[in-house]
């Protein structure tokens, strides 16, 4: 714990909502305590905001322990800024010095489009969601839970998957916009465990078609989206979405 | 679900005629190897080729197939790409993908030109000089295409079209090798970084391959 | 119980407020059996309810381990655990569907973790002598969440579902003693909306951010359930809060919430602080002898191990006689030196190593080098607005589940029940005690063209112009920070006569002040979420008294309240079952106007009351 403070330069997008244009303003967060998540220091910037008149920085946050997947900045550059494996709400100022310029920025992708300063809609996700991001259970009909043995690596492997938390920092750190990280989490998810076996086939084609309808860009392999996830979710998932597209393209009659 | 309008579908097909694009390099620069042995060489591998008559044009066919989907919808998804961002970043930092990435549709785009270029030049004959004595001199019935390729890269302008052309494909291939591996799901984390090194040594021995020709016969080692 | 004729429930239309665990698997289940059904929500997505935090796992009696567990034993513990102050019926049935929800979540495909044949395992947790906790990786709730979602997300699909993300409920609209629509905000546009239904079912989770700091997301309140109370709904045992004793401690003024560590840490590590008040020297420093385990000294038998409530009054009385560690004093240490030496550092790596982690990038301190610093917070309420053994509130058509409900943890909840009850409420409790109820009204009857909505609109529009207008100094976020102060002070882990009448003098005196001096800048009809904070601490505020007068009046100690005048010669909690074995039930009497109290008494018939002791 240090009694250190900073004082810093922030640019931040600021637009009005989703039809007005935005642009970068400058200001200055001071007293910056390194022990302070980054999104305390935007509290505190916005109270120095307030009390000058200015309308404080909207931004998205909710859990502030890196698992509602609710913030959503990009700092400098990278999406959940620059410590791996940690959403904004986990990076801490300490990652900072004093004097330090921060250019602080909204997801950006056509499929998000920006409702406020930072803060943006990922309605496209759940709407990829609605596609076939479930099993077609119906409470009450289920089995006993160990009536499907489940080796634990396939377990294991389905669970990294499930990992993902839904900020969209793979599709904003995608030179192509795409959603196709997030999108192969959840087939891999379902796909890889017995339950959701049944209705692989379907799902793939489902989801796919649903992530392409949203605007999303296509996926051309550069590995950004592994590189910022927050949760380490890995891109052999969407080598595995591929497979079990082409596993299931024979299938067409089914739909 | 339209296979060719689905975002991973034509990605599929991508990777596919990319892959084929791949081998039939691989298969040309083999051939082109020819040229060391002399004129027999190369011009036995072209009358070779020419004997295969009627399977040559299915080849060719199947090629222009091949080559025309991929730059379609190379050209289609780089557009669809560019749209999916319409407002960019101020500040935007890359972690992990390469040049060679990032370039895919300008080094496409420049293969694209120097193939219809190559093709004018070397199959079809455009500018080749004295092309009517050429036609018939090899063994007095064939095409002599060693001489219309060691005269060819006697010309400056054409080696540096087709050096320039072959360090682009050294990094279309060099990332077109390990994505067309990902994208056909073959992909995991454990071989990904392999197949990333491969796809480099491949690249560059191809790239270099090509490339040793114009420049030996530039430097004189290979000559008339 | 009547029924609804399947053909009919198309007919229907109810309105659940909340996606987490009760919201969005009652959601889900209701829309299976046909009804339409229309969810809300303050986030961009149903997803990212405050169930998604839930990090240690959930109760079964599924009894996979052979280790003697049973419903009657879930039944009992639960019981226990909650001070003798749940209704026993309630318990039951909770005890009994537990199985049916593991059941249930793996056909969604829910990964709970496995062992090498692909069996399902189980961990111990608090307050049970047996192994039912089911877990997915240190991320159960996001993994049981993403469950009940996925299935929300195949109704909104198969149209029966409809979502309204964004949208902030500020009021309930009763019509002739019925709940029949609610009022809100969109959260984007500022507009304020009108939406009816045959039913409304709350399941809006939890209030302890009226403590400020606290476990909970940063959107959490009490506003969906103060305005139901407003309307007419009763407030059970407000006063039943869990501090939970391992939290990463508070570091400065600009703290904005507490983080949780597991509580699994307690099972190696050893609490201590130094003997003399003031000894600011660093923890490696402290010689042996002049360290003070104070809990393995008090508590002999359970040592560092001894339920979340004891753990945390105890740290708290270290930190008041000033012997607090760290820069605030507001801390104590858990040391794992020890641990280290006898299990070596590999052990407790692979025991601990993510939580250790997870400190390490809060706190930038190696804990396997230095002690963790850690201090309780406020984590879950077991208070929440009355209902009845079918979840409905006193107002009819008013249902409530979860962690809004005050139903089954009594005034303590065991860890890994919070997640059970949300779950069994949603998926097996509301889809068939809701039909009863709506079988006795006539569909679509009142809707939004009723006076009821209009009134309710325009007061909703009046309190934000009003909220708006004050144009005073202080922010909404200071408010929130002095009422926590006032709340974490004297309504905290200790309470006595007198810090709750201190309380009960300042909280409505903040009040006062909010009204005349609070700075809610921005526009109403965009983004504001100075309007959103501002509403959801007045709506604390309110609350706040609310919850003073409930514990003020609990002149017992019981789990979660612990009152200073009613402890045992050990300084233990001790219950007075003669005067307070009841559930207190707080009705709304108009501003400024004491609640009056009505009383619902306990009755044990299958478990004898008896004394915690954990000595
Ligand atoms: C850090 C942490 C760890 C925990 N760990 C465990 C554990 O290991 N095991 C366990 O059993 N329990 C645990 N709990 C407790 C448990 O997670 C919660 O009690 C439970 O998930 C609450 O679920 P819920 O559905 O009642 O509410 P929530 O999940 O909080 O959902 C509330 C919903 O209501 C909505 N809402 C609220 N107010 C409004 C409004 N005014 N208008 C519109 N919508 C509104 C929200 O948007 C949200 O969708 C933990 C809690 C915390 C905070
Ligand atoms: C010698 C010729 C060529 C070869 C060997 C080749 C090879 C490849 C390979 C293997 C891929 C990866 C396929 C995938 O995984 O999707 C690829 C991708 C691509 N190619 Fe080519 N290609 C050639 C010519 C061209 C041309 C002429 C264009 C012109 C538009 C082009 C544009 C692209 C684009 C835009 C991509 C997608 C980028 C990506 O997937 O990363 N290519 N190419
Ligand atoms: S895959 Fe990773 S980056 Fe993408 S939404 Fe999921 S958690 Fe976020
Ligand atoms: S605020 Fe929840 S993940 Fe950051």
């Amino acid at each position: 714990m240090s009694e250190k403070t900073m004082n810093l330069t922030l640019y931040v997008w600021r637009q009005a909502n989703a039809k007005a244009p935005g642009k970068m303003e400058r200001y200055e967060a001071k007293g910056i305590s390194p022990d302070m998540s980054f999104l305390e220091m935007l509290d505190v910037t916005n109270e120095q905001l307030i009390k000058q008149g200015i309308e404080p920085i909207v931004f998205d946050h909710d859990c502030r322990e890196g698992i509602c997947g609710m913030c959503s900045q990009v700092i400098n550059g990278v999406p959940h800024g620059p410590e791996e494996l940690v959403t904004v709400c986990q990076l801490h100022m300490r990652r900072f010095n004093d004097g330090d310029t921060i250019f602080i920025e909204p997801w950006r992708s056509k499929a998000f489009p920006i409702e406020k300063d930072l803060m943006v809609d990922r309605g496209a996700f759940d709407r990829i969601m609605q596609a076939y991001g479930y099993t077609s259970i119906t409470c009450g009909g289920a089995p006993d839970a160990n009536d499907h043995p489940i080796p634990k690596w396939q377990l294991d492997r389905a669970m990294d998957a499930a990992e993902c938390i839904g900020c969209g920092a793979c599709v904003a750190a995608c030179p192509n916009a795409s959603g196709m990280l997030f999108t192969a989490a959840k087939v891999a998810h379902l796909n890889m465990l017995p339950q959701g076996k049944p209705e692989g086939a379907r799902r793939v084609k489902a989801m796919i078609a649903a992530h392409d309808l949203e605007g999303f860009g296509n996926c051309t392999n550069h590995y950004e989206c592994e590189a910022a996830c927050p949760k380490g979710v890995k891109t052999a998932f969407i080598s595995y979405l591929n497979k079990e597209l082409i596993k299931a393209l024979p299938k067409g009659a089914q739909d | 679900m339209s296979m060719l309008k689905s975002s991973v579908g034509r990605k599929l097909t991508m990777a596919v005629t990319g892959a084929i694009l791949v081998l039939f390099i691989l298969g040309h620069v083999l051939g082109n190897m020819s040229i060391f042995v002399g004129p027999e060489g190369i011009n036995a591998y072209a009358v070779h080729l020419r004997d295969l008559g009627p399977l040559l044009w299915v080849v060719r066919l199947v090629m222009l197939v091949v080559f025309v989907l991929h730059v379609w919808f190379g050209i289609q998804l780089t557009l669809e790409n560019r749209a999916a961002r319409p407002v960019d970043y101020q500040q935007k930092k890359n972690l992990v993908t390469t040049f060679a990435a990032k370039t895919m549709i300008v080094s496409g785009l420049v293969l694209l030109a120097f193939v219809i270029y190559h093709v004018l030049h070397f199959t079809l004959h455009v500018g080749v000089d004295n092309v009517d004595q050429l036609a018939k001199a090899y063994m007095g019935e064939h095409f002599d295409v060693y001489t219309m390729v060691v005269t060819g890269f006697g010309k400056a302008i054409n080696v540096l079209v087709y050096v320039a052309a072959m360090i682009l494909l050294f990094f279309h291939v060099s990332h077109g090798f390990q994505s067309f591996l990902q994208t056909l799901g073959l992909s995991n984390e454990c071989v990904q970084p392999k197949y990333q090194a491969v796809g480099k040594f491949l690249a560059l021995v191809v790239s270099i391959g090509f490339i040793s020709i114009p420049v030996l016969i530039m430097v004189g080692i290979v000559k008339l | 119980m009547k029924l609804v004729n399947p053909a009919n429930k198309r007919k229907y239309k109810i309105l659940m407020v909340g996606t987490g665990l009760g919201g969005g698997a009652g959601a889900a289940t209701l829309g299976e059996l046909g009804y339409n059904v229309e969810c809300f929500c303050y986030q961009d997505s149903a997803r990212r309810a405050h169930s998604i935090a839930a990090q240690g796992g959930i109760n079964a009696a599924k009894a996979y381990p052979n280790d003697g567990d049973s419903i009657r034993r879930l039944f009992y513990d639960t019981i226990k655990g909650g001070d003798f102050r749940a209704r026993e019926a309630d318990v039951w049935r909770l005890s009994q569907v537990s199985n049916n929800i593991i059941d249930q979540c793996v056909a969604q495909g829910v990964p709970f973790a496995r062992d090498y044949a692909g069996y399902l395992v189980n961990r111990s947790f608090g307050g049970a002598q047996v192994s039912r906790t089911f877990y997915a990786r240190g991320q159960t709730g996001q993994q049981l969440l993403i469950g009940a979602y996925q299935s929300l997300s195949r109704q909104v699909k198969a149209g029966k579902v409809k979502i309204h993300n964004r949208r902030e409920m500020l009021d309930l609209v009763v019509v002739d003693g019925h709940a029949k629509g609610i009022t809100c905000r969109n959260l984007i546009t500022g507009e304020i909306e009108s939406h009816w239904g045959d039913a409304v079912v709350l399941a809006t989770g939890g209030y302890v951010n009226v403590f400020y700091l606290s476990t909970n997301a940063m959107g959490s309140s009490v506003t969906a359930n103060w305005k139901a109370a407003k309307k007419g709904a009763f407030f059970a045992n407000p006063c039943y809060t869990q501090i939970h004793p391992t939290c990463i401690p508070v570091t400065g003024d600009h703290q904005s919430k507490l983080t949780l560590m597991s509580e699994s840490l307690r099972n190696d590590g050893r609490v201590w602080v130094p003997k003399k008040a003031g000894d600011k020297r660093p923890a490696n420093e402290i010689p042996e002898d002049e360290r003070d385990y104070y809990l393995e000294t008090k508590y002999p038998s359970f040592g560092n191990l001894v339920p979340r409530d004891v753990a945390s009054r105890n740290a708290k009385l270290q930190a008041d006689a000033g012997k607090g560690v760290g820069a605030s004093g507001y801390a104590v240490n858990l040391d794992f030196r020890d641990a280290i030496k006898r299990d070596g550092e590999k052990a407790i790596r692979e025991r601990y190593g993510n939580l250790f982690q997870m400190y390490e990038k809060i706190v930038d301190e190696d804990a396997y080098k230095v002690p963790m610093r850690i201090y309780p917070a406020p984590h879950y309420c077991m208070g929440g607005l009355w209902v009845d053994y079918e979840l409905q509130s006193n107002v009819p058509g008013l249902f409530v589940l979860g962690e809004a409900n005050f139903s089954v943890h009594g005034a303590n909840r065991l860890g890994a029940s919070a997640l059970m009850q949300g779950l069994s409420d949603g998926y097996f409790v509301i889809p068939y005690t809701i039909g009863p109820y709506l079988a006795s009204t006539t569909p679509g009857a009142v809707t939004t063209d009723h006076d009821a909505f209009k009134e309710s609109k325009a007061q909703v529009e009046a309190n934000i112009e009003k909220l708006r207008n004050i144009k005073g100094n202080k922010t909404p976020f200071e408010f929130h920070r002095e009422l926590g102060k006032i709340m974490w002070d004297n309504v905290g882990m200790a309470r006595s006569e007198e810090s709750l009448k201190k309380a009960l003098t300042e909280i409505p005196k903040l009040r006062e002040e909010f009204w005349q001096n609070l700075k809610c800048v921005g526009n109403d009809k965009e983004v504001n979420q100075q309007l959103e904070n501002a509403g959801r601490v007045a709506d604390f505020l309110e609350f706040a008294e609310v919850l003073a007068f409930d514990a003020l009046n609990r002149k017992e100690s019981c789990g979660g309240h612990f009152r200073v005048e009613s402890q045992t010669e050990e300084g233990e909690a001790l219950r007075d079952d003669e005067n307070y074995a009841y559930v207190a039930a707080w009705e709304y009497k108009g501003e400024g106007k004491a609640p009056e109290l009505h009383k619902e008494p306990l009755k044990f018939e299958n478990i004898h009351l008896a004394q915690r002791s954990y000595k």
